[in-house]
C-alpha cells in the first residue's frame, strides 16, 4: 500500500486501534490482575470473555427479543429503552463472565493450590460423569442423567481427595488452565445454539457517526467503548486502591504468604480478583459484540492471546500497563496491517510479543511483582 | 511433604509393571521384549483376533487408517514433546508448528515446487524442522516458563497463517499429490494398503524410542532433568542450561517434523487447516495423560488420546471438549500420569525462584 | 606467603537504591579455610553470589586463579573451579542421590547429544568413571548407602551433605559453602566441622559463610566479617574474638559505645 493511502487513513486507523485497544485493555486486566496474585498465567481467561459474548447474544435475542434478523431497522432508535438494553446487557455479560472465572478458579485452579473444596469437587464430579457416559451413549440426555447420578457420590470421594491438600507444581496450573480453556470452548462450540458457526449478534445501535477526528469517523459506539473502558478502569483502581478487599489484593500480590500470616483470606482475596477480571472480560464482551456485531466459539484464543501481550507489553501485574499495552498493541496491529495486509494482523501481534519479550522481558512499565501497584 | 507421600504409596503399587519386568533374567527380557515388538508390527491383524478385535476395533474407520494416520503419529509427536516438556521442562505449546514444518517441507519438496524422491525429502523435512526449532528457541529460551509458552503458541500460529496465506505453499489450499515412501518387495505403500505405513512407522517408533533412552540415560539426560528441577542451581552446576535446552528443543522439533513428513507421505495432501492450534493441545494432552517424561507413558498417552475417539464414537465430536476436561481432571488427581516417571513420582518438578 | 586463588577486588553490588556490597576487597590463599561471617543482611550471601557470578557486580573485579572472572556465565566460572551450595537447600529433587552427583561430575564431561546417541567409547567411559567417582564422594560424605533414593526423600542432614557431594563433583578449586550447618544440632555440626576440615586437608580451599561463630572460629584459618556491605575486619580467629568493630556487629552497638 502506498505512502498516500497510509496518511489518509491514518487517523481513521488510529481511531479504530485506539478502540480495540480499550477493549484488549480490559480482557488484560484479567490477566494481569490473576498474575498479580496467583504468578499464573490464566489462559482460560479468553474463553471467560468469550461466554461473555454469549451471554450479550442471549440477553439481547433471548431477553429482550431483538432478532437476528433486523439489522437496519434498530426497533430501539433512541429513549431510556436502549439505555436500558444496553445497560442490562452489559450487566448479564459481566455476570456470565464474572461466574464463569469464579467456577473456573473454584475447579480448575483452587484444587491445585492444595485448597479444593466442595464446589469443585462437584463441578469435577459432574464433568467427569459427563465424559466418562459419553463412551457409552451419544444421546445428551443420557449422558446428563448419568453424569447428574454419578456427581454425588464422586464428589464425596474427590472431596476427600482435597483434604490431602497435595499442593501441585507450577506447570501443572498452566496445563489445567489450557485444559479448561479448549473445555470452556468446545463446550460452547458443541451445545451452542448452532454449532461452529459465526454468530451476528444483533444491532441494537445505529452506528452513527458522531464527530469528526482530523478526518477520521469517530462513531457512537466506539465513544460508548471508550467511555466504558475509562469508567470499568477508573472503578476498578478505585476498588483495589481505596478498599479492605482492595488492599486484600494488594497485599496478596504482594507476598500471599505473609498475606495469609497475618489474617488475610488467600482464597477469597483471589476469588474476588477472578470475579473482577471475569466481570472486566465481560464488560469488554458487551463492547467487543457493540463495535464488531459477532462472536464465535473460539473467538476468545485470538483476542485473549492478544490482551495478554498487551498485559505484558505494558507490564504483567501492572493495572495501568494493561491500559498502556492494549492501546500500543491496537495501533500496532491496526498500522501493520496497514502496510502488509490485513492477513498478517495475527502475526504482527505475535511479533509484537516476541519482541518486546526479546528486550523487556517485564514489559514497558515493568512487572510489579511484589510491589505495590497492582 | 508428608500428605504428597502418602497418596503417592496408595497409588504407586498398581503399576509396577517396569520394575518386574527389569527383576526378570535377561533371557526372559529379551523374549517377552522381542514377543511384543513382533506382536507390535502385527498391529493392523489385531482386530480380526477374538476378544482383542473387539476392544480395539474402531466402529465407522479403518482400523489400519487410524493406526497409521492418528496412532502413529500421535506417539511419535508424544515421544517427541515429551523430551521438551517431560525431559526439559519447557512448555511448548506451539510443537503442531514443527509437525507442519515438517509435512510442508515434504509437500513442497516432493510435489509443490519441486519433485524431489521420497527418500530425499524425508531427512531435509527433519532438518527443517530442526531448524525451525533452533530459530524459535534461540531467542525464546531464555524467557521464563510461562512466557515461553505463550510464545511457541504464537510460533505454532504464525507457522499456520504462514501457510494459509503463502501461495508457494499452496495457501489455503495446501498441497496434493505428496510422495509416497518407495514400494519395496512386498511392502507396496498405496492408499488402499495402509500395512506398509505401520510397519515403517512402527520400525521408526523403535529408533526414535533407542536415541531418546540412550539420551535419557546420559550426561545430557542428566543435564535435561536438572534444568527441569532448577535451572538456576543446574548453571552453577557447570551445566550449559542454554545449550541443553536448545538441544531439547531441536531434537523435540525434530521428531514432530518427522511424524509430519510421515503424516504428509500417508495422506498425500497437506492444508493449513491440519495444524490448527487445538492439535498442539491434544499433543500436550497425550504426554500428560501419559504421564509426563516417561516415555512409555507418553507412548500410551498418544495411543489413549488417538484412539479413543475413533473407538467410541460418541467421543469424536466431542474430543476436544473430553481432552480440555481430562487435561484438568489430570492435573487435579494425578499430575504424574497414568505411567509415571520412573525415578520420581511427582510428575512435572516445580522450577525454583528466579533469585539463587 | 601463600598462594592468593581468589580475588575480590572493590566489589560494589547495589539493586535499584539499595546498596548490598560496598566496595569490599577480600582474598582466599589456596588450601585454607575462609570464615565469612556477619550479622543478617550483612552481605554475606550477597558476595557470595557475586563470585559464583549469579550477579554481576555494579563496580570492581573478582579474580580467580589471576584471571578475571567479570563477563563469564556462571556455569563457565564453574568450569573455572568455583563450586558452591546454598543456603536453602537446591539439590534437583526428583533425581536420586548418585544422579545428583553425577550433574556435577558431567560439567568437566564431553560427551555430546551425538555421542550419547551413538554410545561411543569416550561415553561409555565417561558414564562409567562418573559412576564410580559419584559413589566415592557420596562414601566421603558418608552417605554411600542413600545413593540411590531420590534427593527429596533424603534425611535433612543428608540433603545439606549431598549438597557437598555435588559441589566436589565438578571437581572444584574452591568450594563455597552458604551456611551448610544450618538447622543442625551440636553434634550434627561437629560432624560437619570434620567433614570441611577433611575437605581442606584432601587440597581444596574452603569459603565458608556461617552464621555460628563457634563453628568458624573453630576451623578457619582467616576470617573476614561483612557489616551493612562492608568488609569491617580480616584476620586470625583469635583476633577477630576481640575485634571491638566485630562485637559491636554481632551485639549490635552502636559505634560511639564501642
Amino acid at each position: 500500500m502506498s505512502n498516500w493511502l497510509i496518511y489518509r487513513t491514518f487517523w481513521d486507523l488510529t481511531v479504530s486501534g485506539i478502540v480495540l485497544g480499550l477493549i484488549y485493555a480490559l480482557v488484560a486486566l484479567g490477566y494481569t490482575m490473576v498474575y498479580g496474585v496467583l504468578r499464573l498465567i490464566n489462559f482460560a481467561h479468553s474463553e471467560i470473555f468469550m461466554v461473555g459474548t454469549f451471554g450479550v447474544l442471549i440477553s439481547l435475542t433471548k431477553v429482550f427479543g431483538i432478532s437476528l434478523f433486523e439489522d437496519g431497522q434498530y426497533p430501539y432508535r433512541s429513549g431510556l429503552m436502549l439505555v436500558a438494553i444496553l445497560v442490562a446487557s452489559t450487566v448479564a455479560a459481566m455476570v456470565v463472565s464474572g461466574a464463569g472465572a469464579v467456577v473456573l478458579e473454584r475447579t480448575a485452579y483452587r484444587p491445585l493450590r492444595g485448597a479444593g473444596d466442595a464446589y469443585g469437587a462437584v463441578v469435577l464430579a459432574f464433568l467427569t460423569g459427563l465424559i466418562a457416559s459419553f463412551l457409552f451413549t451419544d444421546s445428551m440426555m443420557v449422558d446428563l442423567a448419568i453424569a447428574a447420578v454419578i456427581t454425588g457420590p464422586l464428589s464425596v470421594v474427590y472431596v476427600r481427595i482435597f483434604r490431602k491438600g497435595r499442593q501441585a507444581p507450577r506447570l501443572a496450573f498452566l496445563i489445567s488452565a489450557i485444559g479448561s480453556s479448549m473445555a470452556l470452548a468446545e463446550a460452547v462450540a458443541t451445545w451452542g445454539p448452532d454449532e461452529r458457526v459465526i454468530y451476528k449478534t444483533p444491532r441494537v445501535l445505529e452506528k452513527k457517526v458522531l464527530f469528526n477526528f482530523l478526518g477520521a469517523d469517530v462513531r457512537i459506539d466506539y465513544v460508548i467503548v471508550a467511555l466504558g473502558a475509562i469508567l470499568m478502569m477508573t472503578s476498578l483502581l478505585l476498588f483495589v486502591n481505596r478498599t479492605r478487599l482492595g488492599r486484600g489484593i494488594r497485599a496478596v500480590a504482594q507476598d500471599a504468604e505473609t498475606a495469609r500470616i497475618l489474617g488475610v483470606n488467600v482464597n477469597s482475596v483471589i476469588l474476588v480478583t477472578f470475579l473482577l477480571g471475569g466481570a472486566m472480560a465481560g464488560g469488554a464482551a458487551m463492547m467487543f459484540t457493540l463495535v464488531y456485531d459477532q462472536t464465535r466459539f473460539n473467538i476468545g484464543f485470538l483476542l485473549g492471546v492478544k490482551s495478554f501481550t498487551a498485559a505484558v507489553l505494558g507490564g504483567i501485574g501492572n493495572i495501568k500497563g494493561a491500559l498502556l499495552g492494549g492501546i500500543v498493541l491496537g495501533l500496532a496491529e491496526n498500522y501493520g496491517s496497514a502496510i502488509f495486509g490485513g492477513q498478517w494482523k495475527d502475526v504482527i501481534a505475535f511479533i509484537v510479543l516476541l519482541t518486546v519479550l526479546m528486550f523487556r522481558p517485564t514489559g514497558i512499565l515493568g512487572e510489579s511483582l511484589g510491589k505495590a501497584r497492582v | 511433604m508428608s500428605l504428597t507421600e502418602s497418596f503417592r504409596q496408595r497409588t504407586a503399587p498398581q503399576l509396577r509393571v517396569g520394575s518386574r519386568f527389569r527383576a526378570l533374567p535377561k533371557s526372559a527380557r529379551w523374549s517377552l521384549g522381542a514377543l511384543l515388538i513382533a506382536a507390535c508390527y502385527l498391529t493392523p491383524y489385531w482386530p480380526d483376533v477374538p476378544v482383542l478385535g473387539w476392544i480395539v476395533n474402531t466402529p465407522g474407520t479403518s482400523f489400519e487408517n487410524v493406526l497409521t494416520d492418528q496412532i502413529m503419529m500421535f506417539i511419535l509427536v508424544a515421544l517427541g514433546l515429551n523430551v521438551v516438556v517431560g525431559f526439559a521442562g519447557l512448555l511448548d505449546l506451539g510443537y503442531v508448528g514443527f509437525y507442519a514444518v515438517g509435512a510442508y517441507t515434504t509437500a513442497v519438496m516432493t510435489s509443490g515446487q519441486f519433485s524431489w524422491p521420497w527418500i530425499a525429502a524425508m531427512p531435509l523435512s527433519i532438518l527443517m524442522a530442526m531448524i525451525a526449532g533452533v530459530v524459535l528457541g534461540t531467542p525464546t529460551l531464555r524467557l521464563r516458563g510461562d512466557y515461553l509458552a505463550i510464545v511457541t503458541l504464537g510460533f505454532g500460529e504464525i507457522i499456520r497463517i504462514t501457510a494459509n496465506n503463502s501461495d508457494w505453499l499452496g495457501g489455503p489450499r495446501g498441497i496434493n499429490k505428496i510422495a509416497r515412501p518407495p514400494s519395496f518387495g512386498p511392502f507396496e505403500f498405496s492408499v488402499l494398503n495402509a500395512k506398509p505405513y505401520w510397519y515403517l512407522g512402527f520400525t521408526v517408533i523403535l529408533i526414535v524410542i533407542f536415541v531418546l533412552s540412550r539420551l535419557e540415560n546420559s550426561r545430557v539426560g542428566r543435564a535435561w532433568s536438572a534444568v527441569r528441577e532448577d535451572e538456576d542451581a543446574a548453571e552453577l552446576m557447570g551445566v550449559n542450561t542454554f545449550k541443553f535446552k536448545l538441544w531439547a528443543f531441536a531434537i523435540g522439533a525434530a521428531i514432530g517434523g518427522l511424524a509430519g513428513a510421515l503424516y504428509a507421505s500417508k495422506v498425500g495432501f497437506v492444508n493449513p487447516d491440519n495444524f490448527q492450534l487445538q492439535l498442539s493441545i491434544l499433543f500436550l494432552a497425550a504426554v500428560v495423560l501419559g504421564g509426563t517424561g516417561s516415555m512409555y507413558g507418553v507412548i500410551m498417552g498418544g495411543i489413549l488420546v488417538a484412539w479413543i475417539p475413533e473407538r467410541f464414537r460418541g467421543f469424536s465430536t466431542r474430543r476436544y471438549f473430553v481432552f480440555g476436561v481430562v487435561l484438568v481432571l489430570v492435573m487435579v488427581f494425578r499430575p504424574q500420569g497414568i505411567i509415571p516417571r520412573r525415578t520420581a513420582a511427582a510428575g512435572i518438578a516445580e522450577k525454583g525462584d528466579t533469585n539463587v | 606467603m601463600s598462594e592468593v586463588l581468589l580475588s575480590v577486588d572493590q566489589v560494589t553490588m547495589q539493586f535499584g537504591g539499595v546498596t548490598a556490597l560496598d566496595n569490599v576487597s577480600l582474598h582466599i590463599n589456596k588450601g585454607e579455610i575462609l570464615g565469612l561471617i556477619g550479622p543478617n543482611g550483612a552481605g554475606k550471601t550477597t558476595c557470595f553470589n557475586v563470585i559464583t557470578g549469579v550477579y554481576a557486580p555494579t563496580m570492581g573485579t573478582v579474580s580467580f586463579d589471576n584471571k578475571s572472572l567479570l563477563g563469564l556465565k556462571r556455569f563457565q566460572i564453574t568450569k573455572r573451579g568455583i563450586a558452591r551450595t546454598f543456603q536453602n537447600i537446591r539439590l534437583f529433587p526428583d533425581m536420586s542421590a548418585v544422579e545428583n552427583v553425577m550433574v556435577g561430575i558431567d560439567a568437566h564431561n564431553k560427551t555430546s547429544v551425538v555421542g550419547a546417541i551413538l554410545g561411543g567409547p569416550r561415553s561409555r567411559r565417561e558414564e562409567k568413571e562418573g559412576r564410580e567417582r559419584a559413589h566415592e564422594l557420596l562414601k566421603f560424605i558418608g552417605i554411600d548407602d542413600y545413593a540411590e533414593v531420590a534427593a527429596r526423600n533424603l534425611p535433612y542432614g543428608h540433603q545439606r551433605r549431598l549438597e557437598i557431594a555435588r559441589a566436589l563433583g565438578t571437581n572444584p578449586q574452591l568450594l563455597c559453602l552458604d551456611e551448610p550447618a544450618a538447622g543442625f544440632n551440636p553434634a550434627e555440626k561437629q560432624e560437619l566441622n570434620e567433614l570441611v576440615l577433611k575437605i581442606r586437608d584432601q587440597g581444596y580451599t574452603v569459603l565458608l559463610i556461617e552464621h555460628d561463630m563457634n563453628v568458624v572460629m573453630k576451623i578457619s584459618d582467616r576470617i573476614a566479617v561483612l557489616d551493612f556491605g562492608r568488609k569491617i575486619a580480616e584476620g586470625l580467629p583469635e583476633e577477630m574474638r576481640n575485634n571491638p568493630d566485630v562485637i559491636a556487629a554481632y551485639l549490635g552497638v552502636p559505634d560511639d559505645a564501642a
